[in-house]
């Protein structure tokens, strides 16, 4: 469902404007088409490939939310350059498939500028050779480690998320330091899982820590009480990663597991209950775990000015679900990124001059050579530095423990927690 | 005109047609056209095991897989070019086939149904779990520069919409001599009796068998075009709904008929297309139109026609 956004209706007397340049533009030769584009008041079109539907919908919703959310603070500023922006939202099916024809789609029917907002990783692999191809920028809100790994091209950025190997080497220090150091990880069998599997194993080790087992789950399971006895007894923190309609079962039958007796420490990714309410029933056992939270979804005692604006502006309440519906929980820890995308947009563009496509490639390069974005409305998540090499972003992380059936945050880990040496440098590579 | 050069006229007509929209769409239609020409080669294989020999399978996607990942490993891995990495794509499929058919021919109907999909879901799932070599279902890109195939550029829309064509037109010509062989025709007497056939002195088993293989190898061409051409190799295009995608595109178009493969391609490809602008229910479209299908026109849009008008239509 394609669906479109235009922060700023335009006044007869800024259309009659731009009918007069436009006849101006037709009369003049074309010996200044840099500044007869510069005069344009055309609305600035950004293509969001939109997990409306699929197994991102929960995902795709709250993107969307944000992303609205942004793009009326951004044109109540003034827009970009000048110009009004527009977002056209098209929905990729979270296919990977579908998701490259979208692309094709916004950037060649739709004429957007750019295309932003994709976060799962297998739509983001699916995407990006359409991106090189066209030559049309790509943003995207992933946190998977594939842009940093040199997979992609130099098309492709992520400049409003850390990635997940960032994330998990952030956190191995303190979960080593202050839950256990004998892990247990539990985690689906595929690429998601796997790359928790590799990093933490590593992240963990470099601190002294151990992986003691690793539980893959099939990701066609539906039932998990028969993988629960392959947990060692001297384990100390189980770290898991479930995703999908089946955590729920995950979350009751380990509970039902361990019982009421004594259990190890838990820490897992809150990608396991994005939009799932915490307080749910069944999910008791989880009182006291641990969690990692790239934006924590209960509003913390210390917020911030900015993370208040960006809250109410996107519609959230304290507890981290809508305002107007408590049911329909957010998917906090991850969707300020295309809030901070579409900010880091704006600043590309106007450091670029971008004037239209053929300034794409300055665009990128503009964006290369962004290094640090300060907290602030436009980064309410919090600083972040930005490897032009590497097209990714680097941003704190929260550990949050569930205290009385709330996500509360008990520690922040440094930038410097999550960097690692450069797989690639993009700037190398031609365009 | 002879039966046989209108059937000529009207195929190489569909082909010229296709020629001249290479270079008259516009950039996003001419993408997705040499798309569809890719998934339309698949669904003609499928639609000589289906369509032609009445083999019912759900297990398809492997064989596609098989010509994707055959290819796209090479090239990713091995650093195989384009040319051989496609050969080695074809035979994966075909090779593919043939163990699977082997094996699951020993059934019949539902039986067969069952088996071939266990077999796709195996593949499926060995995809899935060996991300060390497949990165799982996420995927992995084919390099750029990989994707030349006698100097075109693949990546490049003109030559990629070219070689789409190439493909389908090869599968064509072949399916359309296929069809109107005595092979062919032993073939659809499988299909129909399959005890008459054997009574009058031809092997199933081993003509079945045959028509699987054939099958593959057209899925395999198709897997190994799509990673090529579109650059992208993952567990998603090998997982059940690309088995089930061939069958739903052949029954629209018409199950037995040579081109009813790219028109129900074509077709289900712009449905949803354009659904999907303005609802998200774009699959309970694709559902309806199937449903209009099967009460007015159960053999298909060809198959229809071929019935009331076009008797001739192969």
């Amino acid at each position: 469902m394609t669906s479109r956004l235009i922060g700023k209706s335009q006044s007869r007397r800024s259309v009659l404007t731009g009918m007069a340049a436009g006849a101006g533009a037709l009369a003049l030769p074309s010996f200044f088409p840099g500044y007869t584009h510069a005069q344009s008041s055309e609305p600035i079109r950004l293509g969001f490939q939109l997990h409306r539907t699929g197994i991102g919908a929960s995902y795709g919703r709250w993107y969307e939310r944000t992303a609205t959310a942004a793009l009326k603070v951004l044109n109540e500023a003034g827009g970009i350059n000048g110009r009004p922006v527009e977002i056209i939202f098209e929905d990729d099916g979270t296919d990977p498939a579908r998701g490259a024809e979208v692309f094709g789609k916004l950037a060649t029917q739709s004429n957007c500028d750019l295309v932003f907002g994709a976060l799962f990783s297998h739509v983001v692999i699916g995407t990006a050779p359409r991106a090189a191809e066209l030559k049309v920028p790509y943003l995207v809100c992933s946190e998977g480690h594939h842009v940093a790994s040199g997979m992609l091209n130099r098309w492709t950025l992520q400049p409003g998320i850390t990635d997940v190997k960032s994330q998990v080497q952030g956190m191995a220090p303190w979960v080593a330091g202050n839950l256990g150091k004998k892990v247990t990880m539990i985690f689906p069998d595929f690429a998601f899982g796997h790359d928790h599997r590799d990093y933490f194993t590593a992240a963990i080790a470099a601190q002294g820590g151990e992986v003691i087992a690793q539980i893959a789950i099939p990701p066609t399971e539906t039932s998990f009480t028969r993988y629960f006895p392959q947990i060692p007894a001297e384990t100390e923190v189980i770290y898991h990663v479930m995703v999908g309609p089946a955590v729920l079962t995950f979350v009751k039958e380990l509970g039902e597991f361990y019982g009421s007796g004594a259990r190890p420490q838990l820490f897992g990714f809150i990608d396991s209950l994005e939009a799932v309410d915490i307080a749910s029933p069944g999910l008791e056992f989880l009182e006291g775990s641990h969690f990692w939270e790239g934006h924590p979804r209960v509003k913390q005692a210390d917020a911030s000015e900015h993370e208040v604006f960006y809250r109410a502006a996107v519609g959230v309440d304290d507890n981290g679900a809508s305002v107007t519906d408590p049911a329909d929980v957010a998917t906090y820890a991850h969707m300020f990124s295309t809030w901070e995308t579409l900010f880091v947009i704006k600043a590309g563009m106007e450091a670029a001059g971008y004037q239209g496509p053929a300034d794409r490639q300055k665009l990128v390069e503009a964006i290369e050579a962004m290094t640090e974005f300060a907290e602030s409305r436009e980064h309410p998540q919090g600083a972040k530095t930005f490897n032009g090499k590497t097209h990714q972003a680097f941003g704190l992380q929260s550990i949050t423990q569930v205290q009385g059936g709330k996500l509360i945050r008990v520690h922040q880990t440094s930038l410097e927690d999550g960097y690692y040496p450069d797989e690639v440098d993009y700037t190398s590579q031609s365009f | 005109m002879t039966v046989a050069t209108r059937i000529w006229a009207v195929h190489l007509a569909v082909l010229a047609l296709l020629l001249a929209g290479g270079f008259l769409l516009p950039a996003y239609h001419q993408t997705n056209v040499a798309k569809v020409m890719v998934l339309a080669t698949y669904a003609m294989g499928y639609n000589i095991a289906f369509g032609y020999t009445g083999l019912l399978s759900l297990g398809h996607a492997l064989f596609f897989g098989a010509g994707l990942y055959g290819a796209g490993m090479l090239v990713q891995h091995a650093g195989v070019g384009a040319g051989p990495a496609a050969l080695a794509g074809i035979v994966a499929g075909g090779l593919a086939a043939a163990v699977v058919g082997l094996l699951a021919l020993r059934t019949q109907g539902v039986a067969f149904m069952i088996v071939t999909l266990m077999f796709a879901q195996a593949g499926y799932l060995t995809i899935l779990y060996n991300t060390a070599w497949t990165r799982g279902d996420e995927g992995i890109v084919i390099a750029r520069e990989a994707r030349v195939l006698m100097g075109f550029d693949l990546s490049a829309d003109l030559p990629r919409y070219f070689v789409g064509l190439g493909l389908f037109a090869a599968g064509l010509v072949l399916k359309l001599w296929l069809v109107r062989s005595p092979t062919g025709r032993v073939m659809v007497a499988l299909r129909e009796n399959e005890e008459r056939s054997r009574m009058l002195g031809y092997d199933p088993y081993a003509r079945k068998l045959a028509a699987l293989v054939i099958s593959g190898l057209y899925a395999g061409a198709a897997g190994a075009a799509y990673g090529l051409l579109f650059g992208y190799v993952g567990a998603s295009l090998a997982s059940t709904q690309y088995s089930i995608l061939p069958l739903l595109w052949v029954l629209l178009g018409g199950a037995g008929t040579v081109l009813g493969p790219l028109v129900g391609a074509l077709l289900m490809f712009y449905l949803i297309d354009y659904s999907s602008a303005f609802t998200t229910a774009s699959l309970l479209v694709v559902g309806a139109a199937l449903v209009l299908l099967v009460l007015f026109a159960p053999k298909g849009i060809l198959g229809t026609l071929r019935d009331r008008w076009l008797k001739w239509l192969p």
